[in-house]
């Protein structure tokens, strides 16, 4: 059974990476956040459960904590979006340049 | 099979590098928020990977709390960006 | 169909509704943070839990907008399963842009109007937004959700695809918030 928990804590940490990936390859702010929530959350979730199928005996507050990054971690991006726009960051259109750091 | 939990740090050790660049890069305060923010999200699995690998569920807490902490200091520090712009009371 | 018509789906809800409600939330965490069911935890937490929704009481209006019955369980896990099939969805399409070399993304904001009448499901709502293919909620405002979508795809029936965005997670929301 601990080969299947191993390879969705893989799995989990390939989504973190593809999301920390999009996020520096993004062009603008919402982009990188809709890179980032989405497999930031997946990932982490993936890992959790690898982890609570490697202990079982773990799996309340396992459970607690996959709950409140699901409740928590879409609400941060969208608290970052909007004050991204309340401070006036354009959205990026096709055609734009890419933001140069 | 020790290696695939190694090979899940080390994706997980890139994933911080990442963002760090993101963070160090900018270009403005939003984009280092977000990757403040995915930070502090990837810290919990992180924590939890680690309640595994020393087989302590004390990490758990730790993660609990953590992500608790980070999250109120993301949306804290998003306010105060908003700050001058747009009342705080709505 | 909705026979159970109790007090509780009315507009002036009792004051002790949303203090049972966030007693056996509280409750629930408890239990899952002691990971126990023995006799003395169960009412520890459920003395401290009490204590709290009394005291929080004010702060929680969050909870006024769940609709209480037997199937809230049921309709909550069906929305879990619903959210989490999506959020999978969502990633598979990111990763493909993702990695893409040409980076295929088309973004916009558009507004969205939403059904959901309480602050709870306005929550819910845009969560399972941000979680969802291709999509990101801005900002909320009364009964209109901007929402950045990261390829809003050609001209043509976008009015519809637009409404859609919240239409799918509405169904199921409103079964058990407003």
């Amino acid at each position: 059974m601990t080969w299947i928990a191993d390879v969705l804590l893989l799995i989990g940490a390939a989504f973190l990476f593809l999301g920390a990936l999009g996020l520096w390859r993004m062009p603008d702010v919402y982009t990188r956040l809709q890179a980032g929530t989405k497999a930031v959350t997946l990932g982490s979730v993936a890992m959790l459960i690898g982890v609570g199928i490697e202990r079982p005996d773990w799996w309340p507050k396992l459970l607690l904590i996959t709950l409140f990054i699901l409740l928590t971690s879409p609400l941060g991006s969208s608290t970052v979006a909007r004050a991204a726009r309340v401070i006036g960051q354009r959205p990026w259109r096709a055609g734009d340049a890419k933001e140069t750091p | 099979m020790r290696v695939l939990q190694i090979a899940a740090l080390v994706l997980l050790g890139a994933s911080l590098v990442l963002l760090l660049l993101r963070l160090w890069a900018g270009p403005s305060r939003a984009d280092r928020l977000v990757a403040a923010d995915a930070f502090s999200v990837l810290a919990i699995p992180g924590l939890a990977w680690l309640a595994l690998y020393l087989e302590q569920g004390i990490y758990l807490d730790v993660a609990l709390v953590y992500g608790a902490l980070a999250f109120v200091g993301v949306v804290t520090v998003a306010r105060v960006l908003e700050g001058g712009h747009r009342d705080l009371d709505r | 169909m909705h026979i159970e018509t109790s007090p509780i789906n009315d507009s002036s809800l009792p004051a002790w509704r949303r203090l049972a409600l966030a007693t056996v939330l509280g409750w629930a965490i408890w239990t899952l943070m002691t990971g126990s069911l023995g006799w003395q935890e169960l009412l520890a937490g459920l003395l401290v839990a009490a204590l709290v929704s009394f005291l929080a009481a004010p702060q929680l209006a969050l909870l006024d907008g769940l609709i209480v019955r037997w199937s809230l369980p049921w309709h909550a896990l069906r929305y879990l399963a619903v959210f989490l099939a999506a959020l999978l969805r969502s990633n598979l399409d990111m990763a493909r842009r993702v990695l893409s070399p040409a980076l295929p993304i088309r973004p916009e904001i558009v507004r969205v109007p939403t059904r959901m009448r309480s602050d709870f499901g306005r929550l819910l709502l845009a969560n399972s937004i941000t979680l969802t293919p291709g999509t990101l909620t801005v900002d909320l405002e009364d009964d209109m959700l901007e929402v950045h979508w990261i390829d809003v795809g050609e001209e043509s029936d976008r009015e519809q695809r637009t409404q859609a965005i919240a239409r799918y997670f509405e169904d199921y929301l409103l079964e058990f918030v407003e």
